[in-house]
């Protein structure tokens, strides 16, 4: 079972087509990227996998479970990292990770286990008393991607997972993800970082204007659409596929 | 599938409640002495100061002014912590914080994080009147045991007034919407529906227009308690205070589904 297949996912929004016809599924253990300008549709899509919005038509299924009609039945074994942060600056950090988890059903014992393996993956592991207000933009990324993992998903969904980050946050992040794909979790992702689709994603879809323009492998993706370059310049990279098919105007 | 469709609940909606009490023991001792000192002081300036004006013994107000002012500021008070934490508290949690966003990736529905903010305003407020309770009973204003009835019913009525309280929410571009609701219909109806005086002082047409505001039914019920007589058709306020909290959660949910779920 794969644990997301959408076929012919349609969304408009007073008249405009923000997901025009998208399909695409993800196979057990896969990082998958939905790359795009602001604005081509790769949040709608999320929030439709997930079923926080009900599509116009196609269909959506999550871990084998319908979306949107058994949406909360399919959340149980999906992670989700928001494109903002939406920790609860209320609790500390241990305690944003036992509320979270209790949204799930699990018992308190279980979510208490759970915690000191999470923040330690977050490397957090002397601020399980931290209040969250204290914490880095990279801690609180990392926070909310153990909070993720707090009901061992299935399928694990980033949107944008390292925007607003500095390098090195963003490169502790990366190593993260990496380590998670070697255990075997699978990743959905989206990003408009094309250095961070081609170390993490082993098969992309570059979307625009609601559609998938190319899908496929970061290096085929280079070899199909940019010649060979000449002896003396740079080689291609994904970054060079993005801009060729998307277009160099500015997207906000 | 609309956004106005029934409601679908879980039990999940407990997960929620408890964040948001887990939230408050943090901050229990004062958010509890904040909320009996506001209307304290109105309780003891106008029930001393103007009951001084009035004669010593009201037989019809339950003894004395204080007596018939303690039991309104139940009432009153009891409307105010639950409109309060089902606005700005909960718009804070929508809006601000994302906090609703963030459960509602987990497998807990809108439907169920709303029956929690309900439920949640309706045990804050519930606190706040009882409170208020506590310290009238102390001073020998009410009279037990059948005062004790009257804690179901300020529950009820700090339900009524946290639904009213989150279609308000629903619809709140900034928390400066708010002042609209409070000027607009929180203080008249607090001076229209017989908390500071009996509704028979105002003219005929306010009396009828009384019976249509929800804090009207809730001193109808709650004040002949605190003075150990039944409420007269205690079944009609009751059923009026459920079915503005039925109804006007429904509403809310269906703006609330529209604003975040579309």
């Amino acid at each position: 079972m794969a644990p997301l297949e959408i076929h012919d996912l349609h969304k408009s929004y007073g008249g405009r087509e923000v997901v025009a016809g998208i399909s695409f599924a993800i196979g057990k253990g896969e990082c998958f990227g939905l790359l795009g300008p602001n604005g081509a549709g790769k949040t709608t899509t999320l929030r439709c996998c997930l079923g926080l919005t009900a599509p116009d038509s196609g269909r959506i299924m999550l871990v084998g479970e319908p979306v949107p009609m058994r949406a909360r039945e399919a959340r149980t074994r999906i992670g989700v990292v928001p494109q903002f942060d939406n920790l609860d600056p209320d609790f500390t950090a241990a305690e944003n990770l036992l509320v979270f988890g209790r949204y799930f059903g699990i018992d308190d014992a279980t979510i208490r286990a759970r915690i000191p393996r999470l923040l330690d993956f977050a490397g957090l592991a002397g601020k399980a008393n931290a209040n969250i207000k204290t914490l880095s933009g990279g801690m609180k990324r990392r926070l909310t991607l153990a909070r993720a993992l707090i009901n061992d998903p299935d399928l694990l969904v980033l949107d944008e997972p390292t925007t607003g980050l500095d390098p090195q946050a963003r490169h502790l992040i990366w190593e993260r993800l990496q380590g998670l794909l070697a255990e075997g979790k699978t990743i959905l992702l989206t990003t408009h970082f094309m250095e961070e689709a081609e170390r993490l994603c082993g098969r992309l879809a570059i979307m625009d204007e609601g559609r998938i323009i190319s899908e496929g492998e970061p290096r085929h993706l280079v070899v199909e659409h940019i010649p060979a370059s000449p002896a003396g310049y740079r080689p291609a990279n994904l970054e060079d596929v993005f801009l060729k098919l998307t277009g160099r105007e500015l997207r906000d | 599938m609309g956004h106005f469709s029934p409601p679908t609940l879980s039990w999940r909606a407990v997960s929620v409640w408890r964040r948001n009490f887990l939230v408050w023991r943090k901050l229990a001792i004062p958010s509890v002495l904040g909320n009996l000192a506001d209307p304290m002081i109105y309780m003891f300036g106008l029930g001393y100061g103007l009951g001084s004006l009035l004669p010593a013994s009201l037989p019809q107000f339950g003894g004395s002014y204080i007596a018939f002012l303690a039991a309104g500021t139940v009432c009153a008070s009891t409307m105010n912590a639950a409109s309060f934490e089902a606005l700005y508290s909960a718009f804070s949690r929508m809006h601000m914080q994302k906090t609703w966003e963030a459960i509602m990736n987990a497998p807990v529905s809108l439907d169920d994080v709303l029956l929690a903010e309900l439920l949640w305003s309706a045990a804050k407020a519930m606190l706040s009147g009882v409170a208020i309770l506590i310290v009238v009973t102390a001073m020998g204003l009410t009279s037990m045991p059948l005062a004790l009835w009257a804690i179901p019913a300020i529950f009820l009525t700090g339900l009524a007034f946290a639904a009213l309280g989150l279609i308000v929410t629903a619809l709140a571009p900034s928390y400066d919407f708010f002042m609209y609701y409070f000027t607009l219909f929180i203080t008249p109806m607090t001076l229209l529906s017989g908390v500071f005086f009996p509704l028979e002082q105002l003219p005929l047409g306010f009396q009828a227009a009384a019976l249509a505001l929800p804090l009207t039914h809730a001193v109808a019920i709650i004040r002949p308690l605190l003075f150990g007589q039944l409420p007269i058709a205690p079944g009609t306020h009751v059923a009026v205070l459920a079915a503005i909290t039925v109804g006007a959660y429904w509403l809310a949910l269906g703006l609330t589904r529209r604003r975040l779920l579309s």
